[in-house]
């Protein structure tokens, strides 16, 4: 009988058990070969799991004035970021957290929709670079929106409103393409490095070296203690040879114009000055520069994006006249030359008229330079021919890179007869030579060049290389790179020098074409150019005058010989030379006032009155050459104010 | 026939044991909860333990042969209830397992209906007449638990509907099993398997669900997805070593929900090789002491009964410890006695509350 009192097959339960004994055997078994036998690979797995080598960026090094005036500095820039703790229904907190961000709702959730397929310790980055308030408002929101928190880097701080911004550049996220360049093939994607100007030439000196910090952290990516930390190696601080103060008065002078004042110190090379317009804000990039902006700027046409200082390449028009006065004067042409000039001339069948359609008169080499008469150089260029104004202008530099410590610089262009059949296949026509005489024609230069050009000339010779460091500041390699110190010197006869400046310093006399740039009580000599954009007939064809207006160029000295200062100003569409004197001479005249009111070349400070200063100087002897000792006295008023000078660069805290 | 039941014939010492694993739980919990936003669930865990205890005495009363008299109205009910929940529940994480009861608490239907299973099947085979189990009884017992395993399935909760899987196969096995039959089910089992996972047109699981089966099998395939609990947990697990460390992956988060599903792991950390070897022994003892248990029972049903929970029981354990050593995929099937949780603690011990009053009736008759 089988009944409810039947019991269960005793041999079936023990089978249970022994079934059992199996599955623990088993899961004992698990249990060995993890901490057991596999303990060290999986110690080690959770090691790796909760320390993370989080980078301690470097800040970058700041940069400096000639005087030790702050230009680029680093502030603390805070980002917005979301931790994505699963205890927090995210987009319900996203009215609030953008309201207070000042951020789209929708855009919040869009960006926490789109970061669901992202593992979870990744936060999600909502802005950067946040305001005051909008940090007040985290800070305040601790509590209620704990998911909201913030993360500290240091961002570059330039100058307001694009100040300086060709010559100091900005730094960005390093791209693919700069990666395969040897410069900064050791760099990693995402690093912040210099992407132009100063900030990509000393690069390796401002970026400093990243340290790191082992940080314990929880799956979530917070950090929960750390364990050790190498300490980052901040960027080196680098002095420029810009005087901010002269800095300011290029800049105001060139302020909403198109084109370029570069100034320099002829005896050392050293950039003083440099503006490019017009120009960009660099803070704009310090965060992200959006698509749109980007595309305006490369779309512009005045090419805000581009040092013009070194990047433009134009015709120099009437400046080209000195060189051509030093060519004419080594060959023994200019000294001699007499031209008539009625307007115009003629030279292989075809008239060229003088800018001044009434005509000089009769004209000499003095003149021809402080009336600029095309006729002379006309003239004069028929004699040399194109091989030697070649020659001399290559020998001034005209044509090729000054080798400034700037990157991308141009090399512009000085036609010969080689040049013509390289780049043309064709032979030289006599008649181009007329144009390259008063630089025209092919002659494309930049002003860095021109600048140079000049101060050789205004040295007697003595050619510099252009810089914004000052090579002690930085080491052997990058100076040996630079050629920072390297002099060449250019063969010019003393006497042809001098008469070339004294000629020079009546441009801005009433017979010169700049008189009104003419500065009471500075010796300023220089020259003024009018370079065409494209011919006059083409341009008299253009519905739009103002596309093709002439190029402006001033390059100028003081004093008139061994010069302090030498400047150069390109203003585009600024028509007649003039005008870009001005600008010139203003620059000048705030480098001669600084100079006249620095302190340490009085004997004492008296507060007010006059003080009586002695001086003894040297001075090229235009008979011998040799420099002979002058002195003599001056009287200063202390009661004129001082111009204030600036403590740092605009916008710097 | 006698009607004589007393507390003296309670199993303290399996309580006893149980207890010491509720505790290891509570101290587990506590430690592994303590920076937490869930800190404090231990305290709330105690309740359970203290409530599960009081529903035990209770439930041991009560005569197990009156349940099983009206085991009818019990399945009714829990098959009703598994279909109000698919119709009225409340979803959380993409399934419908819970029904809003009144005051705020959330209530669980599929806990309880293991164990009107297990008092089903013990019904069943209890009044079965012969000693070998012929076809339709096969079937007849599969339906039983069969019905509302798919409707478990439909919430979805794959991993509790497995669980009522153990319940029909310990009681087909201790029921009279052949061995043709044995090896008939396993044959169809291995197939069914196959069919689900790799022919595609087969819609029985989810794709993440299959995920979820397979992935334990090679977690560094998808580290951030399914992948990613079973490798934090072998980590945990095997950075205790023998004796157990410093417990970061506890701590530092890295292990999912480690006060519920991933609770060995946490203790594994912590106490090391000797430490989880000691609670699969304390495991084993109250595993070995229900089947006595089951062996004294007065009659066929108090038998099926108690085995019916040791399957369940059994069950938990190989799948939770297994997936927690990287054997099983993740199915989310607590640690019963140890994984925080209400329904949990709730159903474990009104299970062994059936147990203790078919023990305190063993002398009965």
């Amino acid at each position: 009988m089988f009944g409810r009192e039947e019991k269960v097959p005793a041999l079936r339960l023990t089978a249970a058990q022994y079934i059992i004994l199996a599955i623990f055997l088993v899961l004992a078994y698990g249990l060995w070969r993890l901490q057991v036998m596999q303990s060290d690979y999986y110690s080690l797995a959770a090691e790796k799991n909760r320390i993370r080598n989080v980078p301690v960026l470097a800040p970058r090094g700041k940069i400096l004035d000639r005087e030790g005036r702050i230009i680029v500095d680093n502030y603390p820039s805070f980002s917005a970021l979301l931790m994505r703790d699963s205890s927090r229904d995210l987009a319900a907190d996203a009215d609030l957290i953008a309201q207070g961000l000042h951020l789209d709702a929708e855009e919040v959730r869009t960006r926490i929709k789109r970061a669901a397929w992202m593992p979870q310790y990744q936060p999600i980055f909502l802005k950067e670079d946040i305001t005051p308030d909008e940090l007040q408002f985290i800070e305040a929101h601790r509590n209620e929106l704990p998911e909201l928190d913030t993360i500290m880097a240091h961002r570059r701080l330039y100058p307001r409103n694009g100040f300086m911004a060709h010559l100091i550049g900005y730094v960005g996220e390093v791209n693919e393409d700069m990666l395969n360049q040897p410069q900064f093939e050791l760099y990693n994607p995402g690093d912040v490095v210099g992407i132009s100007g100063v900030e990509r030439q000393y690069n390796t000196l401002l970026m400093g070296t990243n340290g790191s910090r082992q940080a314990l952290v929880d799956s979530h990516g917070r950090e929960v203690g750390r364990l050790g930390e190498t300490e980052a190696i901040p960027g080196k601080q680098l002095k420029l040879t810009v005087d901010l103060d002269l800095q300011i008065a290029a800049e105001e002078a060139l302020a909403g114009k198109n084109g370029a004042v570069v100034a320099m110190d002829p005896h050392t090379g050293e950039i003083l000055a440099m503006v490019s317009g017009p120009t960009f804000d660099p803070n704009d990039f310090a965060v992200k520069v959006s698509r749109d902006e980007w595309n305006k700027l490369l779309a512009d046409p005045e090419k805000p994006l581009l040092n013009k200082a070194i990047q433009a390449q134009l015709a120099p028009g009437s400046t080209f006249k000195i060189i051509m006065s030093v060519a004419g004067w080594q060959e023994g042409i200019a000294q001699t030359l007499h031209v008539n000039c009625n307007g115009g001339a003629e030279f292989y069948g075809r008239r060229f008229g003088c800018w001044l359609k009434g005509g000089h008169g009769p004209v000499t080499l003095e003149k021809a330079i402080y009336a600029s008469c095309d006729v002379f150089f006309y003239t004069l260029a028929e004699k040399l021919g194109i091989q030697k104004i070649a020659k001399y202008a290559t020998d001034l530099g005209l044509g090729q890179k000054t080798g400034i410590d700037l990157p991308n610089e141009v090399s512009g262009v000085m036609p010969s007869e080689e040049w013509k059949i390289r780049n043309f296949k064709q032979k030289w026509f006599a008649g181009e030579t007329i144009s390259v005489g008063i630089g025209q024609g092919a002659v494309a230069i930049t002003p860095v060049q021109l600048l140079r050009a000049f101060s050789a000339i205004s040295m007697g010779g003595r050619m510099v290389v252009p810089h914004v460091i000052n090579p002690v500041d930085v080491p052997s390699g990058f100076v040996e790179a630079a050629r920072y110190t390297e002099v060449k010197n250019v063969s010019i006869d003393p006497e042809g020098w001098n008469f070339i400046t004294d000629a020079m310093s009546r441009v801005l006399l009433p017979e010169g074409t700049a008189p009104s740039a003419h500065v009471p009580g500075i010796d300023i000599a220089g020259k003024t150019g009018s370079a065409q954009v494209v011919s006059l007939a083409l341009r008299a064809k253009a519905k739009n005058d103002d596309e093709f207006a002439q190029n402006g160029w001033f390059v100028g000295f003081t004093p008139r010989r061994n010069p302090d200062i030498v400047v150069c100003v390109l203003f585009q569409g600024g028509e007649h030379g003039k005008l870009a004197a001005r600008l010139a001479t203003q620059v000048i005249k705030a480098y001669v006032e600084k100079q006249r009111r620095t302190p340490q070349k009085m004997v004492e400070k008296p507060k007010t009155g006059t003080v009586d200063i002695g001086g003894l100087w040297t001075e090229p002897d235009s008979e011998s050459g040799k420099e002979t000792l002058a002195g003599g006295r001056f009287v200063v008023d202390l009661a004129k104010k001082r111009p204030v000078l600036a403590t740092a660069a605009p916008g710097m805290r | 026939m006698s009607r004589y039941v007393s507390y003296r014939d309670f199993d303290w010492l399996l309580l006893g044991f149980v207890l010491l694993i509720c505790g290891m739980g509570v101290w587990e919990i506590r430690s592994a909860t303590m920076h937490t936003k869930f800190a404090g669930a231990h305290v709330r865990q105690v309740y359970w333990i203290v409530g599960g205890v009081g529903l035990m005495f209770l439930i041991s009363l009560v005569n197990y042969q009156a349940l099983l008299d009206r085991v009818y109205w019990f399945y009714i009910a829990a098959v009703t209830s598994l279909v109000a929940v698919l119709v009225f529940g409340t979803k959380a994480l993409g399934a419908k397992r819970w029904i809003k009861m009144p005051g705020g608490n959330h209530f669980q239907p599929s806990e309880w209906v293991k164990l009107i299973l297990i008092l089903a099947i013990a019904k069943y085979f209890a009044d079965m007449r012969q000693r070998e189990l012929t076809w339709p009884d096969f079937f007849k017992a599969g339906a039983i638990v069969g019905v509302p395993m798919l409707l478990v399935l439909k919430q979805p909760d794959l991993g509790t509907a497995l669980t009522y899987l153990p319940i029909a196969a310990m009681g087909l096995f201790l029921g009279g099993l052949q061995w043709k039959q044995g090896v008939a089910v396993f044959l169809v089992a291995v197939a069914g398997i196959g069919v689900v996972f790799y022919v595609p047109q087969v819609h029985i699981l989810k794709g993440y669900q299959k995920q979820r089966l397979t992935s334990y099998q090679d977690p560094d395939a998808d580290p951030q997805g399914a992948g990613y609990q079973v490798k934090q947990s072998m980590i945990a697990v095997g950075s205790g070593g023998l004796w157990g460390g410093k417990g970061s992956q506890t701590h530092g988060a890295f292990l999912p929900v480690p006060q519920t599903d991933f609770i060995f792991a946490a203790f594994s950390e912590e106490h090391g090789f000797v430490g989880a070897l000691a609670v699969l022994l304390l495991y084993f003892i109250v595993l070995m002491r229900l089947t006595q248990n089951a062996q004294t029972a007065p009659d066929r049903p108090g038998t099926f009964l108690v085995m019916g929970v040791v399957a369940v029981l059994s069950f938990h354990i190989l799948v939770n410890v297994g997936m927690v050593v990287g054997f099983m995929p993740v199915t989310g099937i607590p640690l019963p006695l140890m994984s925080y949780g209400g329904s949990s603690v709730l159903f474990m011990f009104l299970a062994l509350g059936m147990v203790m009053n078919v023990r305190m009736r063993r002398f009965v008759n």
